[in-house]
């Protein structure tokens, strides 16, 4: 697909940027559990209720804001603005996914430092601290599993390295992940070590 | 100065995270609890606790919750903001080359890398949640008798319920009321 054939949503639609901070807002505001949820729910209203993309490019899209660094549901907020309206559209959209948990957060995280010194609520905090836990382990398990399946050497490697020498050995973090990204960039370019 | 030093350490995050807001979590540790010592590893785990049972993005939620906690609202707006940067203009580069040429590229590469990488450390974050649930401290225990029971049977019970999908709000808000049962038993025995 060309620059040419792609056309300004912005351009064409009234209230456009109103109706995609709106949208996008709501969704963020109310949709509990993250991006996996935020972006089906994006594409309804993108896509089946305003008729502003399509399907197939959608879809397109979101695999470029699964795949790359950061938070899913911004990155793809971010990509389907920009496709739509250009760098205004993108920052609307990221404008309207991350003010509702700012909001959110900032008034939850008052009353945190009210309550957690509480006996009570610190009770009830440990137990679901465990619970948090638990949610980690399982996707730690779920990641591992799935990176197993494939019997890649490389990705195996890069685990037990990138394991090793984060949780015994203290390396800091911002160091393997740059070192992995230049062994990805070097030897895992084919199409195999992709998903 | 501190709003620099948010915005900074959390576009760190923003760049490295791959793999959606689980991925943010070994990374924020590592900035926030590790380095520059805002904060305890209880507190962390609170804050990934209720950044899962808040509405919007995950790794947005803890972000903009912990610049909260270091350095008020212009510190979560700093965390959020920082953490979002690297996104909109890599979001904006990647898009043009696929208009461009239908395809990412060697861009490609690098992630395939940090994918397997991002694995290693959410294993290792878990590892240190485990060990804080369990023996309530930051490093492996020196004494690995000194276990909290109250952690052991919530852990165990949590980690039954997630291998059988039990929902996020359900296992949170269920796991809150044993603790709060557990810990009253537990202080009235004592």
């Amino acid at each position: 697909m060309s620059n040419e054939e792609m056309k300004n949503v912005a351009a064409v639609c009234p209230n456009f940027y109103w109706k995609l901070f709106q949208s996008t807002f709501l969704i963020s505001a109310f949709t509990v559990g993250g991006g996996f949820v935020i972006i089906p729910l994006l594409r309804a209203k993108y896509v089946d209720e305003y008729g502003w993309l399509s399907d197939k490019e959608t879809l397109n899209l979101v695999s470029i804001a699964q795949s790359m660094p950061g938070v899913v549901a911004v990155n793809a907020s971010i990509i389907l603005g920009y496709r739509m309206a250009g760098i205004p559209g993108a920052l609307t959209a990221l404008a309207a996914t991350i003010l509702p948990p700012l909001i959110t957060l900032s008034s939850i995280s008052c009353a945190y430092d009210w309550f957690a010194a509480h006996p009570y609520v610190h009770y009830a905090l440990k137990g679901m601290q465990c619970g948090a836990t638990a949610l980690i382990v399982n996707v730690a398990i779920d990641l591992l599993q799935k990176q197993w399946k494939k019997r890649l050497l490389w990705p195996l490697t890069i685990i037990a390295g990138t394991f090793v020498a984060n949780f015994f050995f203290d390396v800091n973090i911002m160091l393997l992940v740059v070192i992995d990204g230049i062994l990805g960039l070097l030897f895992l370019r084919s199409a195999e070590y992709g998903k | 100065m501190i709003y620099l030093t948010l915005f900074w350490e959390f576009a760190k995050v923003g760049i490295f995270c791959v793999g959606g807001g689980y991925a943010s979590m070994p990374l924020i540790q590592a900035a926030v609890v590790d380095t520059y010592r805002w904060m305890s590893l209880g507190e962390f785990v609170d804050i990934f606790t209720i950044s899962q049972m808040t509405p919007g993005p995950i790794g947005i939620n803890a972000a903009t919750f912990a610049g909260m906690k270091i350095a008020g609202i212009p510190g979560a707006i700093c965390a959020t903001v920082g953490f979002c940067t690297p996104s909109l203009i890599l979001g904006i580069v990647l898009a043009n080359l696929f208009f461009r040429y239908g395809d990412i590229g060697p861009i490609r590469g690098i992630l395939n890398g940090l994918r397997p990488a991002v694995v290693a450390l959410i294993a290792a974050a878990g590892i240190s949640f485990v060990i804080l649930a369990l023996w309530n401290v930051e490093t492996l225990p020196e004494d690995m008798a000194a276990v909290d029971p109250l952690g052991v049977i919530i852990l165990a019970g949590s980690l039954a319920a997630v291998r059988r999908k039990v929902g996020v709000i359900k296992l949170l808000a269920g796991t809150g009321v044993a603790g709060l049962v557990l810990g009253l038993i537990q202080q009235s025995l004592h």
